[in-house]
């Protein structure tokens, strides 16, 4: 179990070094002038080319590709991430302000789908054929044809112009005022949510009917015992596995929905913040924030795997 | 029946046997929402190749006189800030999304398979890394950073998006490559001295085939719902050319006033996605074997 960790740590190490290379050749073999990590384009218009060449050498961009890749890795190791020309200030400190906004609505989501997708597929699946399965399913097969970002602007319509029950867009730190910040968490949650939950819910019942079917829950009811046990014990227990995959692909789609998400409601995260690189070509935020983000999504892939042996006693490394 | 079996995509398969063909088509007819999303999917096909003869209006030439009316028998879904009719742009947009997900699932498709086709070699073993590290970056925001890179545009796009979907094809054809080598008939082709291209081609590839499509037939879906996001954020196809996220975006400031301009393209997307996914789930219940005879 131990050496099965070390290993799965040691491959989640090496996957985020290669989404570093892959992240830095992208940005130095595609056509854009790397020298655009530093300063804008409309500076690199005006000034004269001797003067982007001193910038270049100065950058270390006249080095040959693996030593500037050192170079940056070493910086990012030590959590200096650059400058950020849109926000004028220091990409690490930027993140540390934006990532808790984002995890703060993701984490919440994240639970609940998590949660709620688990209850309504067991409902669905133990209550195969009645009011609930018929309600439940196509609820989930529609709410993964959604599109995020339109859920969120007909939730607006209804909720905050046409009823006015809560505010349109925003967000405020729950230490400043909890209740208003509860308050625009409302419809930002039920959006992100909205997506894994259904993915949960409808693996969650095909997992419950597919245990249900298997000779030991056939045991189990004929041994007598109340449906609570069979349930939760025998089958619930069974299927738990793949529900847990799917919860956990629910991390990348949070992040992905995030982007999204805060952009309907401006919300000031990472993914408004990556929306607000792309727009204003700042490529250095732009890479650092699919960095962050691809190392929180690597560490939760991570967490999924180890706790499947801890859920299921069968599965020995 | 026999009529509608014409139709179903599966028909291009020579190598899996006919009776085989009717079984698949019989069980997945019989499912009331396989068929439902086959007809809404056949619908928009339809919508899509005959929009210019559906629309009374240009999708793009702008009106000035007639901005944001309101739905009215001229303008069924009214009209948007340039005084565009919102129903034309919405049936044009059926060609936006609908190119956009076929191309980027054909790139991803084709490379995907031919990653899978080099099973083994070192150009494997160096791209299924490649494959591994893209696979955990989440897709949009991949696809978010390729257009980022790439700009905007219609052709843009479709590559971003089928780059990201890349790694889900090669994963998928590679472990069906992996399961397929195990059994009996590869080795006794492989003893009959059959070429590695030969047996790829003739015997892997139509096994792995019914999987393939079930995958294609979901990640349509997606596809779809990927472009209106990259579209909506405004790095995708770009005015004036009609893409369903891009309305949805334009029509906000005027959500109060005129709701229809945002709602309606996304009950499109909706329609469609969900369209894909159920002919995608009745295609993977009709053609799993586990399932044979339940059904």
């Amino acid at each position: 179990m131990a050496a099965y960790i070390v290993r799965r740590i040691f491959q989640a190490i090496i996957v985020c070094v290669l989404v570093s290379i892959l992240i830095f050749l992208s940005l130095r073999l595609l056509p854009a002038d790397p020298l655009l990590i530093y300063i804008t384009k409309s500076d690199a218009a005006s000034y004269s080319p001797e003067m982007l060449d001193k910038l270049r050498h100065e950058m270390g961009l006249d080095k040959v590709l693996p030593l500037q890749y050192f170079d940056w890795v070493s910086k990012v190791v030590r959590l200096d991430l650059g400058n950020s020309f849109t926000f004028k200030q220091k990409v690490t400190e930027l993140l540390l302000k934006r990532l808790p906004v984002s995890l703060h609505i993701g984490i919440i989501a994240f639970i609940i789908s998590g949660v709620l997708g688990i209850i309504f597929g067991v409902l669905s699946g133990i209550r195969r054929g009645t009011w609930i399965d018929n309600v439940i399913t196509p609820l989930s097969n529609l709410g993964v044809a959604l599109p995020t970002f339109w859920l969120g602007i007909v939730l607006i319509y209804f909720f905050a112009f046409k009823w006015g029950w809560l505010p349109t867009y925003g967000y405020t730190s729950p230490f400043t005022d909890f209740w208003l910040s509860t308050k625009q968490l409302v419809m930002p949650v039920l959006v992100l949510m909205a997506l894994p939950l259904c993915l949960v819910t409808r693996q969650a019942r095909s997992s419950m009917l597919e245990a249900a079917r298997q000779d030991y829950v056939r045991t189990a009811w004929s041994k007598g015992l109340s449906e609570k046990v069979v349930i939760t014990r025998h089958i619930l227990k069974n299927s738990l596995i793949p529900i847990i995959t799917v919860i956990g692909m629910g991390v990348p789609h949070i992040f992905a929905g995030e982007v999204l998400v805060e952009m309907v409601f401006n919300i000031p995260g990472m993914g408004r913040m990556l929306i607000d690189a792309i727009m204003s070509l700042d490529y250095n935020l732009l890479q650092s924030g699919v960095l962050v983000i691809t190392i929180v999504v690597v560490l939760s892939n991570l967490i999924v795997d180890i706790s499947y042996s801890w859920v299921d006693p069968r599965v020995r490394y | 029946m026999a009529v509608k079996a014409e139709a179903v995509p599966i028909k291009s398969t020579r190598t899996i046997a006919s009776s085989e063909v009717r079984y698949v088509v019989k069980v997945f007819f019989k499912r009331k929402l396989a068929v439902i999303g086959f007809v809404i999917i056949l619908l928009l096909v339809l919508v899509a190749i005959f929009a210019p003869l559906l629309t009374p209006y240009d999708p793009i030439k702008v009106d000035s006189k007639n901005r944001l009316l309101q739905p009215s028998w001229s303008h069924p879904l009214g009209t948007d800030n340039t005084g565009r009719d919102t129903l034309s742009r919405i049936i044009y947009g059926t060609r936006t999304s609908l190119a956009v997900a076929f191309g980027a699932m054909g790139i991803a498709t084709i490379a995907g398979v031919l990653i899978a086709g080099y099973f083994g070699g070192i150009i494997y073993i160096v791209f299924m890394r490649f494959i591994d590290t893209l696979m955990s970056i989440p897709m949009l925001i991949l696809a978010l950073f390729l257009a980022a890179m790439f700009g905007g545009g219609l052709k843009n796009i479709i590559i971003a998006l089928g780059i990201s979907l890349t790694s889900i094809y090669a994963r998928l054809m590679c472990g069906q490559v992996l399961a397929m080598k195990e059994n009996d008939y590869i080795l006794a082709m492989r003893s009959l001295g059959a070429s590695d291209l030969r047996i790829m081609l003739r015997h892997i590839l139509p096994n792995a085939f019914p999987p393939l499509l079930v995958m294609v037939t979901l990640q349509l879906g997606t596809m779809i719902l990927a472009e209106a996001a990259l579209s909506y954020i405004g790095i995708g196809i770009q005015p004036p050319t009609p893409a369903w996220g891009a309305m949805i975006n334009s029509g906000y400031p005027y959500l109060f006033t005129q709701p229809v301009l945002s709602i309606a393209p996304g009950v499109a997307i909706a329609l469609v996605v969900f369209g894909f996914n159920m002919v995608g789930d009745g295609l993977r219940d009709a053609l799993d074997p586990k399932l044979r005879g339940v059904l």
